[in-house]
């Protein structure tokens, strides 16, 4: 009884059971978005398209959108119940990940206000 | 052809390392020839060295850990005693160059080769058990992280040996470790030891994050679940997160060495302060990851023998959960005083006060579940009561250590040496010592002898007041860390008495090592003929001591928290009828950890001393052994119905 | 009797099956790996401003053969999608098909990658010039040595259908080596966002 329950059950990276024509679709989709938005990004960069100092947030946005574009086709994370562990273990990399580069970013950008440049320093040793 | 190294790489002038060495290497020679003469080769390699079963790796995790406790535990004697003599025109007997390589042998091997080794061991043979299920989920892959932390501890050990080891600390911070600075091969030693075994842990990490989340048996939700194995999940889930930083900051490192690349350098605009904060970003959960087991022990240990369920098991685990949250939030603190303003600090300082109230709410629920408990003091119940009181002192120290401008007085003094001492002896040790008490008759078939056991309890207790107090009290009159002499007569009393303590937890080890050879030759007497001799409460205890290969003959069918107690008491049947099983399967054993670890080994070493065609060999040796085994149909072995009817049978009578 | 099981909780169904439980282990591998990104990514911010007087990525970084290199992953990545499609048809021969094609877009991204490098380290730049060369060359080589390594992966795997055929492990390990070809992509989107664009702003 236990195990043949499992069978309808998603495991991380696999498509939905139920229908084998969306799983292409989910590609195609996702292909077609990760297009647009890597020529956004791209063309941005290049174009001035935006007012420069806005660029790096507007960069930062299509590479969110595009990274998420490849977990929801490609990798297919869904909000069904089956992945709830894949989708809460994602959450804590996300996390960790997040706090790992913008927690050393903030910290050292810090670190450097207040501390003496490295070269100088060195000078003083001789 | 042999890159740097050459027979000047022997310590032939310096006594200690020299006569020690010759004397593990006639040990490690006679421990071989014994084997040999004996004719155990064969069992060895089938039964121990080629197990995937989680119980036989836990134990060998164990007695890994305990071997370098011996090791680690002697650097500390020599360190101890070095102070005690050094103060003011005395010089001690160990030149500063010797002793840097000792503290930072004795800080890396009792981090990664004991107490890893040691909370891993216990939840490697635990936590299949309490959720009732075969095995982990990567039987394998369990063996190759246990042998990749072997090669690690080879490759450390080997360093005294041959070469030297690194004088930089435990966690070798740059620029000093940097080639520049560090140009012989004890960075290096280190770097390659800690990688190999690192990935090991990685990959212990993944495996039991994916056996507690997906392997428990059925009727085992959440909520279910013992608290060991929540505490476990955290911990393994903290490996998962952390380790990586650890590979990829050892990695840059490795690169500034071999390379010349300038990521920590002091020159071409590298920043050797991006080393310290990556990797006490490892730093800080790696020590959650050593506590949270031995807080789940503990609530194993307190509920079993207090008769009691854990009291607040929801609270427990929103607690664990927390503490795994916010152990990435605090790292900081390790750096106080490396020069970041004060809202940085003072944000920091905050998180870290805060992450001390999930373990105030553990403490009380241990308080609450021994209330109106009958307690039995075994002496797990002991090290747990032990545990209680000197934890806290550490952690009320960790506080008072988490306010920066306190640090600024404190940061690196022999203050903070006792206070983190203090939290990891008096709560990582003395909870693997419990862990290790109370599972050993599961393990092996019998108990251990109390007595011997409570004489190394307060051993170790009273010990660590007297090695560790006078500690604290040298930090606040400004004794630094890792000095090897001191100008400051007067502070020669109080490290006196820190070696007499030092030589009591010796005593405490000796104890801990004569309990075990008294209790083996007088096993007969203390045989655990139920599986069940402290009367417990959750399914390991359900089995045979020690259980079959294969764990459970029937996954019991779970329906709430403490599910062999209310087995136990509802008259159900606890052990199975002994006919009519399906045939089962279990994993096969593999040479697979072993000899990848034997290349691993190869490659480390050969990568030390710059012999780079030995180097690519043991790497390909490695790739080339897992294709080989990625081939393998035959990777599980058939349990007959007979051999289950008549295990059970053997164990429980007739059936009927 | 299937409408009773049906409203059994997942979490207490037992031990899941085998593919599950090697994907699940999988994905945390995945992540363990992009925490190791995610330390190379926080090295990178921190060092990317200091060159040592040398050239910075404004200088150095050529955007069309980076935007040509995504475009081949990015392709690569579509390409091992249809090849998982085809894996699930048991159709051997697109099987082959797209893990061909897979594998020469990857080919021609780790080709189009080392003549980067290879020209840098030419003209004099390489990563024990500065700590912000150090970085890139650490982020992106790391970058290209996963993905070399998912092609020998990929190579690999078609050996195993071809000799040992549609078994439940063989088909899991394509499974999990999509998932890692699709993270590499993934990161990328880092890399070419905060690296090279990056160096543009």
């Amino acid at each position: 009884m236990k195990s043949q329950d499992f069978t309808q059950q998603d495991a991380p990276g696999e498509q939905p059971a139920d229908d084998p024509t969306t799983t292409l679709q989910s590609y195609v989709i996702g292909l077609g978005f990760a297009i647009v938005l890597t020529l956004a990004s791209f063309g941005a960069a290049v174009m001035h398209w935006v007012w420069a100092p806005g660029l790096p947030v507007l960069l930062a946005v299509l590479a969110i959108a595009q990274m998420g574009v490849h977990l929801v086709f490609f990798l297919h994370v869904s909000s069904s119940p089956d992945s709830v562990n894949t989708v809460l273990a994602l959450a804590f990399g996300i996390f960790v990940v997040g706090l790992v580069v913008f927690g050393s970013m903030i910290i050292m950008a810090n670190l450097n206000d207040y501390m003496m440049p490295m070269e100088q320093l060195m000078q003083m040793q001789r | 052809m042999f890159g740097k190294l050459s027979l000047a790489a022997i310590p032939w002038d310096q006594p200690i390392p020299l006569i020690t060495s010759i004397v593990i290497i006639v040990l490690l020679a006679a421990i071989l020839a014994l084997v040999t003469y004996k004719g155990w080769w064969p069992y060895l390699w089938r039964e121990w060295l080629t197990s995937t079963d989680h119980k036989r790796l836990g134990v060998m995790y164990v007695v890994l850990a305990l071997v370098m406790l011996i090791r680690g535990f002697s650097d500390a004697l020599m360190m101890r005693s070095q102070l005690a003599l050094a103060a003011g025109a005395a010089a001690g007997y160990l030149p500063p160059d010797h002793y840097n390589q000792i503290f930072s042998a004795h800080g890396t091997i009792m981090i990664f080769f004991v107490a890893m080794p040691l909370v891993i061991g216990l939840m490697n043979f635990a936590v299949p058990l309490q959720l009732g299920v075969r095995d982990v989920a990567f039987p394998v892959l369990n063996s190759v992280s246990f042998w990749l932390t072997a090669a690690g501890v080879l490759l450390v050990n080997l360093s005294l040996v041959i070469g030297e080891f690194a004088r930089t600390g435990w966690l070798a911070y740059p620029p000093l470790s940097e080639i520049a600075y560090s140009p012989g091969v004890g960075v290096d030693y280190y770097l390659w030891g800690l990688q190999i075994s690192g990935l090991g842990t990685l990959l212990t990490g993944i495996n039991f994050t994916t056996t507690i989340l997906k392997l428990r048996a059925p009727g085992m939700s959440y909520s279910r679940m013992p608290i060991f194995c929540w505490t476990a999940l955290a911990s393994n889930l903290l490996i998962v997160a952390a380790f990586p930083i650890l590979t990829a900051t050892f990695a840059m490192l490795l690169l500034d060495r071999y390379l010349g690349f300038h990521f920590f350098t002091n020159d071409a605009g590298g920043n050797p302060m991006m080393y310290i904060n990556l990797i006490w970003a490892w730093g800080h959960p790696e020590v959650y990851i050593l506590i949270l087991p031995a807080f789940g022990v503990f609530s194993e240990v307190i509920a079993t023998f207090s008769g009691k369920p854990l009291f607040g098991y929801r609270s427990m685990v929103v607690a664990t959960m927390a503490i795994c949250m916010l152990s990435f939030m605090v790292w900081l603190h390790h750096f106080f005083t490396m020069g970041a303003g004060a809202n940085v600090n003072a944000f920091f300082g905050i998180m870290t006060m805060i992450i001390a109230v999930p373990t105030g709410v553990k403490v009380f629920n241990w308080l609450f579940t021994l209330y109106g408990g009958e307690v039995r003091f075994t002496s797990p119940v002991y090290w747990s009561l032990g545990f209680m009181v000197t934890f806290v002192i550490g952690g009320m120290t960790g506080v008072l250590l988490a306010i920066p401008p306190a640090d600024f007085v404190l940061h690196n003094s022999l203050f903070l040496v006792a206070h983190f001492h203090n939290v990891i002896i008096g709560g990582v040790v003395f909870g693997a010592m419990a862990g290790y008490t109370y599972w050993f008759p599961k393990a092996f078939g019998f108990t251990l002898d109390e007595r011997l056991g409570k004489a190394s309890f307060w051993c170790w207790f009273i010990g660590f007041y007297l090695a560790f107090m006078p500690l604290y009290a040298l930090g606040l009159m400004g004794a630094t860390r890792r000095m090897q002499h001191y100008p400051d007569t007067s502070w020669q009393p109080l490290m006196w008495v820190a070696f007499a303590g030092a030589l009591v937890i010796l005593a405490g080890l000796a104890f801990t090592i004569a309990q075990l050879v008294y209790s083996i030759k007088t096993r007969q007497r203390r045989r655990d003929k139920s599986g069940d001799p402290w009367n417990g409460r959750t399914l390991e205890w359900s089995t045979a001591s020690p259980p079959p290969p294969w764990n459970f003959t029937v996954l019991p069918q779970v329906s709430g928290i403490d599910e062999f107690w209310s087995m136990k008491h509802a008259g159900k049947k606890t052990t199975p009828r002994g006919a009519g099983h399906p045939s089962i399967h279990v994993p096969r054993a593999s040479p697979l950890g072993f000899l990848t670890a034997f290349c691993a080994v190869m490659f480390g070493f050969a990568s030390i001393w710059h012999i780079w065609w030995l180097a690519v060999l043991g790497l390909l040796g490695a790739i080339a052994l897992v294709l080989r085994h990625s081939w393998q149909l035959n990777t599980e072995v058939q349990v007959s119905a007979k051999e289950l009817s008549e295990f059970e049978t053997r164990q429980n009578g007739a059936p009927g | 009797m299937s409408a009773i099981a049906e409203e059994i909780p997942l979490s207490e169904r037992g031990p899941a099956p085998t593919r599950i439980v090697v994907s699940f282990g999988f994905w945390l591998f995945l992540l363990s790996d992009i925490v190791i990104f995610s330390a190379l990514f926080a090295a990178y911010a921190v060092l990317a401003q200091r060159t040592a007087g040398g050239p910075g990525g404004a200088q150095l970084f050529d955007l069309k053969h980076v935007f040509i290199e995504t475009c081949c992953l990015l392709a690569s990545s579509f390409a091992c999608g249809l090849c998982v499609l085809a894996l699930e048809r048991r159709a051997r021969t697109m099987i082959y098909v797209w893990a061909a094609v897979t594998f020469v877009l990857g080919l021609s991204f780790i080709s189009l990658e080392l003549s980067e490098f290879i020209g840098m380290f030419s003209r004099g730049i390489n990563p024990a010039r500065s700590a912000f060369l150090s970085a890139f060359f650490g982020l992106v080589g790391t970058h290209g040595i996963h993905v070399t390594a998912g092609l020998c992966w990929l190579a690999v795997m078609v050996a195993q259908i071809a000799t040992l055929g549609f078994r439940p492990k063989v088909v899991q390990r394509l499974v999990c080596f999509s998932l890692f070809w699709h993270a590499l992509d993934l990161v990328w989107i880092g890399v070419f966002t905060i690296v090279y664009l990056g160096a543009r702003t």
